[in-house]
């Protein structure tokens, strides 16, 4: 692995966890100290369907839910792109190497 | 497939770049609100898991009983993916958990079923690493044993207790919520297809360099 | 030869080596009691044993011992490569995976016969009241994770690093099998018998079994072939 290839990757992370963290804080500030009743809502409701509406209740505390959105989807992306860099990477290696070794039994002929 | 491969990864990569759009457009839900959000990416990556876990033991199977080298290439390729989507899948789903039913983990069917899955993969590939010659073909064996469990682990656990929501909830979802799912459903079953014959590419490639070596020796 | 007699050929085979030298047995049966002790230490309180842990220790027991008795029995066809003599033998495969299961079975029943007494002795556990439903249980159990584990044992043979792979494979796929003996065994164990509880458990577990041996009668040939 080459210092480009770690440098890009870093700076995807360092990219992808600075939007995350500005989404997050672009979420309004909750507008009351969170509600004790909310984390234990019944999940029976929530089993059956989900009903959708146009606003957000505004008894929710909306920020750690955005942070918890945030973080969920800055991992998905993370996994993703760095799955497909490794398969390229070692796909990379692999051609490679098989240029040398057919270089090195002399057909040439060989392309990969 | 190696001359639709380009058109279909660019239709893959305009379809990640509009997902998180479509996704905020979504409406939010009445329970749930912002958190609810981690359902579009959540519940197809975990949908798109099963499908890769299914093609790894169809591969299997196939392998075990014709030999056929390339069904055995497929089936480590889609372990390595069903290796992947899982963690991403068992990560994503406490993050909503914790909003929505207050605790990081349950040992629900779901919950449980998916773990022990990513397990069972995950006990595949350290055999293909660590097994030494003719692996390949007991993997294949765990491979076909691994998919034959998941019925198995999902109705013990569904006795057991449960708590996620209902797989009812995808036919009944809201026009407004079903278009962003299955719209993010095919952009994952289409990454899942594209990876697949990526990472298959590159187990062929190893034979052939193998091959190769083995050639060069003589 | 008829399929049954070599399957047994086959079983009496092992049960006489072990017969002779017992090095398994006694091995797997102090395994047991000790690792049946060490739960105790984590999970007696002030005399009592926490509610539900009978059920869960005496599961556990099993399936370790069971993984170490695999992994010995396998151990020593491989040690004297008299597997592949009997994989060369003029003899069906599926009697031969059927002949090993039988012995293991056998072999953890003796080992069974030793920690379920223990076990509802040191926990006061009512393991005895509904007899035949933990016989069931016990032996529906038994072949299930044996199962799996004598295919998985046999396939490992010629792997490397077999000894840490064999718990690895076996424990994820078993793990219906342990649900469903641990959640079986504690209702009948808890204040309230819960009887038809007991029996759905111990019909899924006779569900697996069936599919189980017959997945594995099937793999095993095209598993094995060099």
């Amino acid at each position: 692995m080459t210092w480009k290839t770690t440098a890009a990757r870093i700076l995807f992370l360092m990219i992808v966890i600075g939007g995350a963290a500005a989404a997050s804080a672009q979420q309004p500030p909750p507008p009351r100290p969170s509600d004790p009743t909310a984390p234990t809502q019944p999940p029976s409701a929530a089993q059956e369907g989900f009903v959708p509406v146009d606003q957000l209740p505004k008894a929710q505390d909306t920020m750690p839910a955005a942070r918890l959105v945030a973080i969920a989807y800055a991992f998905v992306w993370v996994m993703l792109f760095g799955y497909v860099m490794s398969i390229w990477r070692r796909l990379s290696t692999v051609e490679r190497e098989m240029q040398s070794v057919s270089r090195r039994i002399g057909t040439g002929g060989r392309t990969p | 497939m190696q001359k639709l491969f380009v058109p279909f990864a660019i239709v893959a990569a305009a379809m990640f770049v509009c997902a998180p759009f479509i996704i905020l457009a979504a409406p939010y839900e009445s329970t749930m609100g912002l958190v609810q959000k981690i359902f579009y990416f959540h519940a197809p990556i975990a949908m798109t898991m099963f499908v890769s876990a299914f093609v790894c033991g169809i591969g299997s199977a196939i392998f075990l009983f014709t030999r056929r080298s390339g069904a055995d290439r497929v089936a480590v390729s889609a372990a390595e993916l069903t290796s992947v989507l899982g963690i991403i899948v068992l990560v994503t789903g406490p993050l909503w958990a914790r909003k929505a039913w207050g605790v990081w983990w349950e040992w629900d069917a779901r919950l449980t079923s998916t773990l022990v899955l990513w397990l069972t993969f995950q006990a595949y590939l350290l055999l293909r690493r660590y097994g030494g010659p003719g692996s390949d073909r007991l993997a294949a064996g765990v491979g076909l044993f691994g998919m034959a469990n998941v019925p198995f682990v999902y109705w013990s656990v569904n006795v057991w207790r449960t708590l996620h929501p209902k797989t009812s909830v995808v036919p009944t979802l809201q026009p407004g919520m079903r278009g962003p799912f299955w719209f993010c459903f095919l952009a994952f079953i289409l990454f899942f297809m594209l990876t697949l014959h990526l990472r298959t590419r590159l187990e062929k490639r190893r034979a052939e360099l193998e091959a190769l070596y083995l050639a060069a020796e003589e | 030869m008829t399929f049954v007699r070599t399957i047994w050929l086959i079983t009496r085979k092992d049960l006489l080596i072990e017969a002779r030298s017992k090095e398994i047995l006694f091995t797997t049966l102090f395994f047991a009691v000790s690792s049946v002790l060490v739960f105790a230490f984590g999970f007696v309180r002030e005399g009592r044993a926490v509610e539900d842990a009978a059920a869960g220790i005496l599961w556990i027991a099993i399936a370790f011992s069971g993984t170490l008795a695999l992994g010995r029995a396998f151990e020593r066809e491989r040690q004297s490569e008299t597997l592949r003599a009997l994989m060369i033998a003029p003899i069906p495969r599926p009697a031969l995976y059927l002949g090993k299961l039988l012995g293991i079975v056998l072999l953890l029943a003796a080992v069974e016969a030793i920690i379920v007494p223990l076990v509802s002795l040191m926990f006061q556990a009512p393991l005895f009241t509904h007899a035949w439903l933990t016989l069931g249980l016990l032996a529906a159990g038994t072949i299930g994770f044996a199962a799996v584990g004598t295919l998985f044992a046999a396939m490992l043979v010629r792997a490397r690093s077999r000894d840490v792979l064999l718990p690895v494979l076996l424990y994820p796929i078993t793990i219906p099998v342990i649900i469903a003996g641990v959640r079986g065994t504690s209702a009948l164990l808890q204040a309230e018998v819960d009887l038809p509880m007991a029996r759905l458990w111990l019909s899924m577990l006779v569900f697996f079994d069936v599919v189980f041996v017959t997945l594995a009668l099937w793999t095993f040939e095209p598993v094995m072939t060099e």
